[in-house]
């Protein structure tokens, strides 16, 4: 089992090598910025799908070019890393739009990108359930369909993306079951190896992924469910990779019981359905995910999403919730004070931790987890 | 994101031309209007600055406008304390700050006088009021400080944040009466609440967020129109077909909101009064390409709330079209509202800072640059035909286009209206327009060979804004723009 953690580790900590690998295997590979961009399409290409969704080691100077300071640095440092030469690699990227900040960003990496790459523009439909959100995703999805085609130069057809979808769901379940093991072994899966696990998927092609996370899981399953004498909490927030954080929820004997974080459980709550025309499918799978921050909730007087979170601290058998609050992420900041109200009527302890990838000096942070991990 | 607010940067005392007074009146009347419906028992919407407006219209409904609102609210000087009224509900001072600024007015939160419990008397802020003068207009110096005395009939009391669910639970008496006559009671600040919510994220996708939080708070009904962003110049006609059909589920629902059938008729008058407003305000703005303008392009700013509020009553196409008339007539006579002599012509991109117009003003009055051109112009000349149109059209908004649409629409107003440099707000309540400015800014100077500044500013939230920073790049600009005027001076 620590072998298959320390691989999940390397990949994790050393994407850009993973990048190189793929690369030398003669594989194309295609960058997928934040949130939501049908991977599958990528897979079904015979390309890599690649999570770009920032970075822990980089500073921001190129973006700088083109940001002012008061972006989230999930998208300045993405900029960056296209810009300095650390995804160069990659044969095109697709640029969703889903935010206020990713908008005029995929206008920034089109410009910034000229002639050096592809840049796949996507825009999801916020009325995505309707007949008609439906048929605009499908739409949206075959512009992105026909630009990948372009560049891996063959056809993507129906069979290729059912393919994929089935890949896909398959990696899917098994991040979910591994989350729920996760928590039952928390000893064994402590935060910083939950975290890594999870991140690789963003680096590996799901099948490969997959067939390693099932043999985790089998191997965990086999462990007698262990007696927790710390704290269980789930997590909430964008992404929180950093390796410092990480290590502070450790110091404090804090277990992560769920998530409801972009970087981990949002991304594979929802599968796609395999008995319709796959495309549709694919609409469909991003039509049903709810209780997003990022995503228009059409039962918008109801307090959806705070009530969903908080039922899954009390399901996860959580004592608390730590927000990490990705700095000027105006949707996490705009349901703050609604998921407050859900936790407090379920009284739920918790805490907010604003964070960036540019946080130098934790020692707030740090002071924080342990207060919250003494109080529960 | 987007208006505009009637607080005149120098004209407030001076009399305005009938034009000018109709589109004020315009907007006032919208909001008795809807306190006046209020009171009636009547439903009253709120609604975002770009959502068709001609839905609504089409049913008799009255609307008001949060960004219009908030504008407001920041330019009489108390964006600041309800900022932080949202902020103290859990929203961070990262959201933009109309939203603040809306969603702590939605919560019940109200700018008040400031009360001395115990003796009921307004607390008066000693920085406040103008300088005291004797009878020969001479400034009256206090001889123990050295520094002018404060005419105490000047004098304001200090604000402060109430809370109307608070003063509403309290006992008949005294203490009610008290802070109920201290809250604040200009128009902005006496908006009734929402009935129902009418969200277009065309112009951003905070919207989404803020009014979702509105619906929640009030428990009442959401309309939204989703307008995804554009990656070209032409609109798709996938997208098209998409927003079509979320008219037309718009227009079910505002049949249950109001108990009434959709009014064709009512609809076809709403959709004329709209290009009949488009039209008119465009040739209004047109006015700005003379040399010198027959106005001062602050005046623009202030207009714009009438394009937000009423583009589709016929009362706002009315006075757009008094005010074109007046202002050719400057034309002919060589007037100008611009209360200095027009030495430079620039761009203003992005919205004013509202708290902080007249800091705004000052450096560009010292300097005799005007503003002859904002993207507002192009952004709300929503001109169409038919149904396709008309969502076509709104689909262009400033934050929902891509960067060439952008870049177009920009350099266009700076070639027509003849500008001499651009001045950059980088906004920081505005994520979607600020973000792809710098890229702009270089297209600017390439394309059009004009020097660019850019300053860091807020449209409502003044704690964002500095001064001295914002002189020295208007400083910078003018100096950059007298170079560039000798050289093309000494090439003739």
């Amino acid at each position: 089992m620590e072998t298959i953690i320390n691989e999940f580790k390397e990949i994790a900590a050393n994407p850009k090598k993973q990048l190189a690998m793929y690369k030398k295997q003669g594989k194309k590979i295609i960058g997928v910025l934040p949130y939501y961009a049908p991977e599958e399409l990528v897979f079904a290409a015979g390309m890599v799908p690649f999570g770009v969704w920032g970075s822990n080691n980089k500073n921001i100077s190129r973006a700088k070019e083109y940001c002012a300071t008061f972006y989230c640095t999930i998208a300045q440092l993405s900029l960056e890393m296209l810009l300095d030469g650390s995804l160069d690699d990659l044969s095109g990227i697709i640029t969703p739009t889903i935010c206020d900040t990713l908008r005029p960003m995929s206008q920034n990496i089109r410009v910034a990108m000229g002639d050096k790459m592809p840049v796949i523009f996507l825009a999801h439909p916020q009325n995505r359930a309707t007949s008609y959100g439906l048929k605009f995703s499908v739409n949206q999805y075959t512009n992105v369909k026909k630009e990948l085609e372009k560049i891996t130069g063959k056809e993507i057809t129906d069979a290729d993306i059912l393919e994929s979808i089935k890949i896909y769901n398959a990696s899917r379940k098994a991040r979910r079951e591994f989350v729920k093991l996760a928590s039952e072994h928390c000893d064994v899966i402590k935060p910083t190896v939950r975290s890594a696990v999870l991140k690789a998927a963003f680096f590996m092609l799901k099948d490969e992924y997959t067939a390693k996370l099932e043999e985790l899981n089998q191997k965990l399953a086999a462990l007698p469910i262990c007696k927790w004498h710390g704290k269980k909490i789930v997590t909430s927030g964008i992404i929180y990779d950093n390796p410092v954080l990480l290590a502070a929820l450790e110091d404090n004997d804090i277990a992560i019981a769920a998530d409801d974080v972009a970087y981990e459980s949002r991304a594979f709550r929802i599968d796609a359905p395999e008995d319709i025309d796959p495309m549709m499918a694919l609409a469909k799978q991003f039509a049903n995910i709810d209780c997003d921050v990022l995503l228009y909730d059409a039962e918008s007087a109801k307090n959806n999403r705070g009530e969903f979170v908080a039922k899954m601290v009390k399901d996860s058998g959580a004592k608390g919730l730590i927000l990490f609050m990705q700095q000027f992420c105006d949707p996490e900041e705009m349901e703050y004070p609604y998921l407050k109200k859900a936790l407090e009527a379920a009284h739920i302890p918790h805490i907010k931790i604003g964070i960036d990838q540019q946080m130098h000096d934790f020692g707030q942070a740090k002071t924080a987890i342990q207060a919250f991990a003494e109080s529960l | 994101m987007s208006e505009e607010v009637k607080v005149p940067v120098k004209a407030a005392k001076t009399e305005v031309s009938p034009g000018v007074q109709a589109l004020r009146d315009v907007v006032e009347n919208v909001y008795a209007e809807a306190r006046e419906a209020k009171k009636r028992g009547e439903l009253v919407g709120w609604s975002s600055s770009k959502f068709p407006c001609e839905l609504a219209e089409a049913f008799g409904l009255h609307v008001v406008y949060p960004e219009n609102q908030a504008a407001g609210i920041a330019a009489n000087r108390d964006g600041e304390v309800m900022c932080q009224a949202a902020e103290d509900l859990g929203y961070d001072n990262d959201i933009c700050g109309y939203a603040r600024i809306s969603l702590a007015y939605a919560a019940g939160k109200r700018a008040a006088k400031k009360l001395d419990s115990a003796t009921g008397q307004y607390v008066i802020d000693p920085n406040s009021g103008k300088p005291l003068k004797d009878d020969s207009g001479k400034i009256v110096i206090d001889t123990v400080t050295g520094k002018p005395k404060k005419d105490p009939k000047t004098m304001k009391p200090f604000t402060v944040v109430d809370d109307l669910n608070e003063i509403a639970k309290l006992p008949e008496g005294e203490e009610k009466e008290r802070r109920t006559a201290a809250l604040k009671s200009y128009r902005q600040m006496v908006m009734p609440q929402p009935d129902f919510v009418l969200c277009c994220n065309n112009i951003c996708n905070c919207m989404t967020k803020w009014y979702e939080n509105i619906a929640r708070m009030h428990n009442i009904p959401l309309i939204m129109i989703d307008i995804p962003y554009n990656n070209t110049v032409e609109v798709e006609n996938a997208n098209i077909e998409y927003i079509r059909c979320q008219f037309e589920d718009a227009i079910k629902k505002l049949e249950e909101i109001s108990g009434r059938k959709f009014d064709e008729e009512r609809f076809e008058k709403a959709c004329a009064n709209a290009n009949r407003t488009a039209k008119a305000w465009l040739k209004v703005c047109d006015f700005l390409q003379y040399k010198p303008a027959p106005m001062s392009g602050f005046d623009l700013f202030n207009h714009m709330a009438d394009v937000v509020t009423a583009r589709g009553k016929v009362q706002a196409a009315d006075a757009f079209e008094l005010l074109a008339t007046e202002l050719e007539e400057k034309v002919k006579t060589g007037g100008s509202t611009l209360p200095f002599p027009e030495k430079y012509r620039i761009m203003f991109e992005g919205i004013p800072c509202w708290p902080k117009l007249p800091d705004l003003f000052k450096p560009l009055k010292e300097n005799g640059v005007n503003v002859t051109a904002v993207v507002y112009a192009p952004a709300f000349g929503f001109v169409y035909n038919g149904l396709d149109e008309m969502v076509r059209a709104y689909c262009k908004a400033p934050n929902s286009v891509c960067i060439e649409q952008g870049v177009a629409w920009r350099e266009g107003i700076c070639r027509d209206n003849k500008v001499d440099g651009v001045l950059v707000h980088y906004n920081r309540s505005c994520k979607p327009w600020s973000g792809y400015m710098a890229e702009m800014q270089r297209r600017f100077t390439k394309d059009l060979g004009v020097p660019c500044a850019g300053f860091d500013g807020d449209q409502a939230d003044p704690r964002n804004f500095n001064a001295a920073q914002y002189e020295t790049r208007v400083q910078g600009l003018v100096e950059a723009m007298e170079v560039n005027k000798k050289v093309r001076e000494g090439g003739k």
